[in-house]
């Protein structure tokens, strides 16, 4: 009887799975002869001009004006570009430690990403490969940090961190981002992970594969572009985080990028180019991934949202 | 299907320990859970930020409860959620059919659509600040006067210039999960509505707009629960003013913790603040009428 029950089920398994990556081609099938066919959507395409220049109009301003120097900031149309452009405000931004807010920036980031991606990973695998009472409840306690505004528990980790001595350092903005970081990737590589084909594990524990060793050598390389995907996603949230920084540090030298521009826009409040000139530091590396990898870094902000 | 299920736990009988969950778990508790019960506990304390902690019973309670500027925080935080969600809901749907559509020209200024994602909120303020300002800003740059106004020093004005810096923010955010959503929908579909001879907009709303129903709730549901994170923009663009038009309730914790040092009052208001936030997801769920995990494996 066992037998019998289980022949048939991998070739069912196998059509499921053929039946998805079908679906899977569908959108590219759609976006050849999808809708466009039609004649020309002259409203959408007025409405899709007039957001972009909703989006590019700020954008410009800023690129604009952090090219003037002060008095042509005063004196000149604000949408006009500059008449003797000049890099001097980013030499002031540069000047004013920007590397080493950069540096923490990517400390902080590199730091709490991954570590989660690590702990979380670990945790997707055993919550879909493994059995039990706790796993379940750690998957509903994961599940329920989603719903919750967790920035609301911002005072006990504040009290937290100054009893641990770690107020005013690195270190205090890594461990709460790794913890606000666990949720959202274990759901999302949990999801993922659902989708590895159950005959593979079955294949390579036939083989005396342990748990330990399927999920780095089975299930990682089935999901690393979800790995991937739920970091890029993390690493956003941290490199543009300001509530940690503004609340649990304070000295120059533990300051991160985002916070670095709202002080300094506080100390040169009067030099608006130089100001918008940190704003455009601040993006360019972000920029430079944009044009480099679009695909991956916009799929990794959505993560797994549209899945 | 069962089958299947059924001989695969014949072999794996066991599975990976759940210590595996641990490091997370304990990550997770320490750092968020236990949090979560200690502004419960600091809400019923006295406590300066940085002296002793001393119990104080229900007064940080009645302080919060009857001050007017909480029921104000709690006003300006439904409308700014009221006006961002029915301005961002429908121009996120809309540009992410429009980017999802085959045409190149679409893909391209896609490309520039998505561009404010890479911003933090503190650049985004900033940058809007000096955009707004009615002397060296937009308005005399283009020569219109009627955009030359104290947008942010006018309190009637205020509330809907933050409503649409969060637009301008978080619409590419949301229009990128809604063009996700609009390329898993079968070109099957439209093929047989356009045998049918369905128009554009027939085709909307029979087709797309019912084969995003999961895409809605997920997108829905991150707006209206986002909306109680607009911290960081609220706070550099307008620091919660004039007056106190714009303080919306995570700031007025942060402001009443931080600045006033009441971290128990701002205990008080982080409750209510969770509170808010558990019940809206619950009330989404319900509305969606399935819970996020199904309805996420339902799109798959």
């Amino acid at each position: 009887m066992a037998s019998t029950t289980q022949i048939p089920a991998p070739p069912a398994r196998r059509a499921a799975l053929s039946n998805k990556q079908g679906h899977k081609h569908g959108p590219q099938a759609k976006r050849t002869k999808g809708p466009g066919r039609l004649r020309p959507n002259y409203l959408g395409g007025l409405g899709g001009w007039l957001w972009l220049a909703i989006i590019i109009v700020p954008i410009y301003y800023v690129v604009v004006t952090s090219l003037k120097n002060q008095a042509g900031f005063f004196t000149s149309n604000p949408m006009m570009p500059p008449t003797e452009p000049t890099l001097d405000n980013y030499k002031l931004v540069l000047d004013n430690d920007f590397a080493m807010y950069f540096a923490n920036s990517l400390i902080v980031t590199v730091g709490s990403v991954v570590p989660a991606l690590l702990v979380s990973f670990m945790a997707a695998y055993a919550i879909v490969r493994g059995k039990g009472r706790f796993l379940t409840w750690t998957n509903n306690t994961f599940l329920l940090g989603l719903a919750i505004p967790l920035h609301a528990t911002i005072i006990p980790i504040y009290w937290m961190i100054t009893k641990a001595h770690l107020y005013d350092t690195l270190l205090a903005l890594i461990l709460p981002s790794i913890a606000f970081a666990i949720p959202i990737s274990v759901l999302i590589l949990s999801n993922f992970m659902r989708d590895v084909p159950n005959e593979l594990f079955e294949s390579m524990r036939l083989d005396g594969c342990s748990d330990w060793a399927m999920m780095w050598r089975l299930a990682l390389p089935m999901t690393r572009p979800t790995v991937v995907t739920v970091g890029i996603y993390n690493a956003l949230g941290v490199w543009n985080g300001f509530l940690f920084p503004l609340i649990l540090t304070q000295s120059p030298s533990t300051r991160v990028l985002p916070l670095s521009l709202w002080t300094f826009q506080g100390e040169f409040s009067v030099n608006i180019p130089a100001v918008l000139a940190s704003v455009v530091l601040a993006t360019l590396p972000l920029l430079v991934i944009y044009v480099v990898a679009r695909r991956q870094l916009l799929s990794g902000l959505t993560a797994g949202f549209s899945k | 299907m069962s089958t299947s299920t059924g001989s695969s736990r014949r072999v794996l009988e066991k599975g990976p320990s759940g210590w595996l969950a641990a490091p997370a778990l304990v990550f997770f508790l320490l750092f968020a859970i236990i949090p979560l019960f200690g502004v419960l506990f600091l809400s019923f304390t006295k406590w300066d930020g940085l002296g002793e902690i001393k119990l104080d019973g229900l007064s940080s309670w009645t302080t919060v409860l009857t001050d007017p500027v909480t029921g104000n925080a709690l006003w300006v935080t439904a409308k700014i959620m009221f006006f961002s969600f029915i301005v961002q809901a429908p121009i996120s749907l809309l540009l992410g059919v429009f980017t999802s559509a085959s045409q190149k020209y679409r893909a391209a200024l896609a490309v520039l659509y998505f561009v404010p994602l890479l911003l933090s909120s503190a650049a985004v303020a900033i940058a809007y600040k000096a955009l707004l300002d009615p002397n060296f800003g937009l308005g005399p740059g283009l020569g219109l006067p009627f955009l030359a106004q104290d947008w942010l020093g006018n309190s009637d004005l205020v509330l809907f210039v933050v409503v649409f810096v969060i637009a301008w923010q978080f619409v590419p955010f949301h229009t990128l999960i809604y063009q996700g959503g609009v390329r898993q929908i079968p070109a099957s579909l439209y093929e047989a509505a356009q045998i049918d001879g369905a128009g554009r907009v027939q085709q909307f709303f029979a087709i797309t707009l019912p084969q995003l129903k999961y895409t809605i709730i997920t997108s829905s549901t991150l707006m209206v629960v986002g909306s109680l994170a607009y911290f960081d923009l609220v706070f550099v663009l307008t620091g919660g003013g004039p007056g106190y038009s714009t303080r919306l309730l995570p700031l007025h914790m942060y402001l009443t913790g931080f600045k006033a040092n009441d971290m128990g009052a701002a205990s008080a208001l982080g409750v209510i603040l969770v509170v808010i936030g558990l019940a809206l997801a619950l009330l989404l769920q319900r509305l969606g009428g399935k819970n996020r995990n199904a309805s996420q494996l339902e799109g798959a």
